[in-house]
């Protein structure tokens, strides 16, 4: 690792195109196997009628397995002009996981309290946290989107919004 | 002459005022999610669908088709003035498209892109016109096998015409495939591939996983590029548009090159991005200009427009006739056409002749309607990618949210949609192609009753594959396409 590396660690790999192909070949290669197993007990044969119920996805599984294993090699022989090179950097790694687990976190809300609050606190944490509005700001967009996913789809499109399996907050303001 | 008088009857039902309201509407919204990031064409329409479910179908294909448009013409501004392509089709425009607006031309370099988009839409359109009818009526013929060896066709050509490793693009393929398999199976009834959860009888919505891989997929990118916008200011006047103008009938060669590029690429599911990527280049080595190209020169904006536009609108041509879409948009404009009740193919020209042509004539209006809105309204659009992004990015993510929710009234659709968006991001570093995973989503399951119908036909007998020219020929040509990539490679060694 040169000096100019360790000065900045955000440029720093996390992981190499080669390594994250080899893993990706793997998981794909292990999900056609099961595919194909699943297939096969369901039962994969050539009918009297043509295919039963398992015929394709047997074949689609074992499709999967073998294109796997072809880029697999492609991998690890490093002939693939991916296989060089970084997939990710340390700093862009951050970044991304800075949306992806505020948004993993938001799904779950949406789950136990329903879309509204979920949406609210969401936008306004975002915006705090990683845009450095003031707070007041936030929330008053936050609110603002929400009333107006509310009006817009329980009001005048007649959809209903997942309302939350926990509590729902709509309760409390009577709606 | 028949197809006249039926598109004349078209307009008629696309002219009325409140298809009018929508089709102005649909294209705004278009040119928004064109220029925003994380939100295209497909998935923008896929998250609007259930919002159009109570309108009348005509009305809603209208308003779709027409964020659709804008989509493609809210590409090209981004590529422009940012050196950000909105859409994957206007990489290509970046190209020149970038250099002009640092030279402070950029309101010639967007006149030239709209332009050209307008001409490939409207050259696409025309074709649409004629050769769809033709095409519809040819089809009605068709049986299961017929059926399937164009399904055959439409996805060994992805392999034989796609870029990457084919490898991978057959891993993708199947991937969608296995998707769409899982849940009840419509011949047997028995469940597949469901591992005896509940939730997973209904199987996997392909808008679900649209809205994941190209929506949550795009901003975990966008997010990893550390998206700083810094573009140069844009201003159109009449004065830039009309010397333009003047300037752009130069080029018709390049016009005519690109739209032939475009409709083919559009037809067969090249789709628009490799249909700009090839008239960029094929402009470049045939312009007695080539040596100016990606220094600012306006035939590098006209072609991969052009071809794009064309490429995007000529993808709805066997979506209509033949029920098989050529692009993911066109994919999801099919679900929403299946979920009105409508069953895309030949026979939609025979039954809803109405709805058919007021669609086609909505596509002449749309893009003219297209045109006059991005022409006029540069500024406003390139204000919108002003906003900052950690005000954006929560916004597209609750929206997407929402739009996963709304296709079936599903939380666990969210969840879906959360995978999706990580293997969307996965995928696209690698280099996995996205769009034959989800056109095999969206007709696995056809694909797959097409070929066991034909095999009741024929008491499980695969010679019927082969026997007529017809179907026997759609399968060779399928073939050649499926090896072609084996070929090649042969064809390289010796």
């Amino acid at each position: 690792m040169s000096t100019e590396d360790q000065a900045s660690p955000d440029k720093q790999a996390v992981i190499g195109n080669r390594a994250m192909e080899i893993i990706v070949a793997l998981l794909l290669l292990a999900f056609g196997a099961v595919i194909a197993w699943t297939s096969f007990k369901l039962g994969a044969k050539w009918g009297d009628d043509g295919p039963q119920a398992g015929y394709f996805p047997f074949y689609i599984g074992v499709i999967i397995a073998i294109s796997s294993v072809v880029t697999l090699v492609q991998a690890l022989r490093g002939t693939t002009g991916q296989s060089r090179g970084t997939f990710v950097e340390r700093g862009q790694l951050k970044q991304v996981l800075a949306v992806l687990i505020p948004a993993i976190v938001f799904v779950l809300a949406i789950q136990w309290f329903g879309i509204y609050l979920a949406a609210t606190v969401y936008i306004a944490v975002f915006m705090i946290w990683l845009g450095q509005y003031a707070w007041w700001k936030a929330v008053l967009l936050g609110v603002t989107v929400s009333v107006c996913v509310y009006l817009m789809f329980e009001v005048w499109f007649k959809v209903a919004l997942h309302k939350g399996s926990l509590y729902d907050p709509l309760s409390l303001i009577g709606l | 002459m028949e197809e006249i008088n039926a598109l004349m009857h078209g307009f008629s039902v696309a002219l009325s005022p409140f298809n009018l309201l929508l089709m102005f509407v649909g294209v705004t919204l278009g040119v928004i999610i064109g220029v925003l990031p994380g939100l295209g064409g497909a998935n923008g329409i896929a998250i609007l669908l259930p919002l159009t479910f109570t309108m009348p179908p005509t009305s809603a294909i209208i308003m779709l088709s027409c964020i659709y448009w804008g989509a493609l013409f809210g590409g090209a501004i981004t590529s422009v003035l940012f050196n950000i392509p909105g859409e994957p089709w206007s990489v290509a425009t970046t190209f020149d498209g970038y250099p002009m607006s640092q030279q402070g031309r950029a309101g010639e370099a967007l006149t030239a892109a709209f332009t050209s988009s307008f001409i490939g839409a409207f050259v696409a359109v025309v074709m649409i016109t004629f050769l769809a009818p033709l095409v519809a009526k040819f089809a009605l013929k068709f049986g299961p096998p017929e059926f399937f060896s164009v399904y055959f066709l439409t996805f060994c050509s992805f392999i034989g015409m796609g870029k990457g490793s084919p490898w991978k693009t057959l891993t993708a393929m199947m991937l969608g495939f296995a998707l769409a398999a899982v849940g009840m199976d419509t011949v047997t009834g028995q469940l597949r591939l469901t591992f005896g959860f509940h939730e997973l009888m209904r199987g996997f919505d392909f808008l679900v996983a649209v809205i994941g891989l190209f929506g949550i997929g795009e901003i975990l990118l966008s997010m990893e590029e550390g998206l700083k916008f810094s573009g140069s200011k844009a201003r159109i006047n009449m004065k830039v548009v009309i010397e333009t103008w003047k300037k752009l009938p130069m080029y018709w060669l390049t016009y005519v090159r690109s739209c032939v590029i475009g409709c083919w690429m559009g037809i067969t599911p090249g789709g628009a991005t490799p249909a700009s990527f090839m008239s960029y280049g094929v402009a470049k080595r045939m312009s007695p200009n080539g040596a100016q190209f990606g220094k600012g020169h306006i035939e590098g904006v006209v072609a991969p427009e052009t071809a794009a536009h064309a490429a995007g609108t000529s993808a709805l041509l066997p979506m209509l006739s033949l029920g098989i879409p050529g692009s993911p948009t066109a994919a999801v404009l099919l679900g929403g056409l299946l979920i009105w009740g409508l069953q895309p193919g030949p026979l939609l020209f025979v039954e809803k002749k109405e709805f058919v042509w007021g669609l086609i004539a909505s596509m002449y209006l749309g893009n003219l309607a297209g045109l006059i809105i991005v022409l006029t309204c540069v500024p406003l659009f390139a204000a919108i990618l002003r906003i900052p992004f950690s005000i954006v990015a929560p916004l597209i993510i609750v929206i997407c949210a929402i739009g996963a929710f709304t296709v079936h009234n599903a939380m666990l659709d969210i969840w879906f949609m959360m995978f999706f968006g990580v293997v969307g991001y996965i995928f696209k570093k690698l280099d996995y192609p996205m769009a034959p995973m989800v056109l095999a989503l969206v007709l696995g399951d056809r694909a797959e009753d097409s070929f066991r119908q034909a095999m009741l036909i024929s008491q499980g007998n695969l010679s019927v594959f082969f026997s007529n020219w017809l179907v026997g020929g759609i399968m060779a040509l399928g073939l050649v396409m499926l090896f072609w990539p084996l070929v090649n490679k042969l064809r390289g060694r010796a």
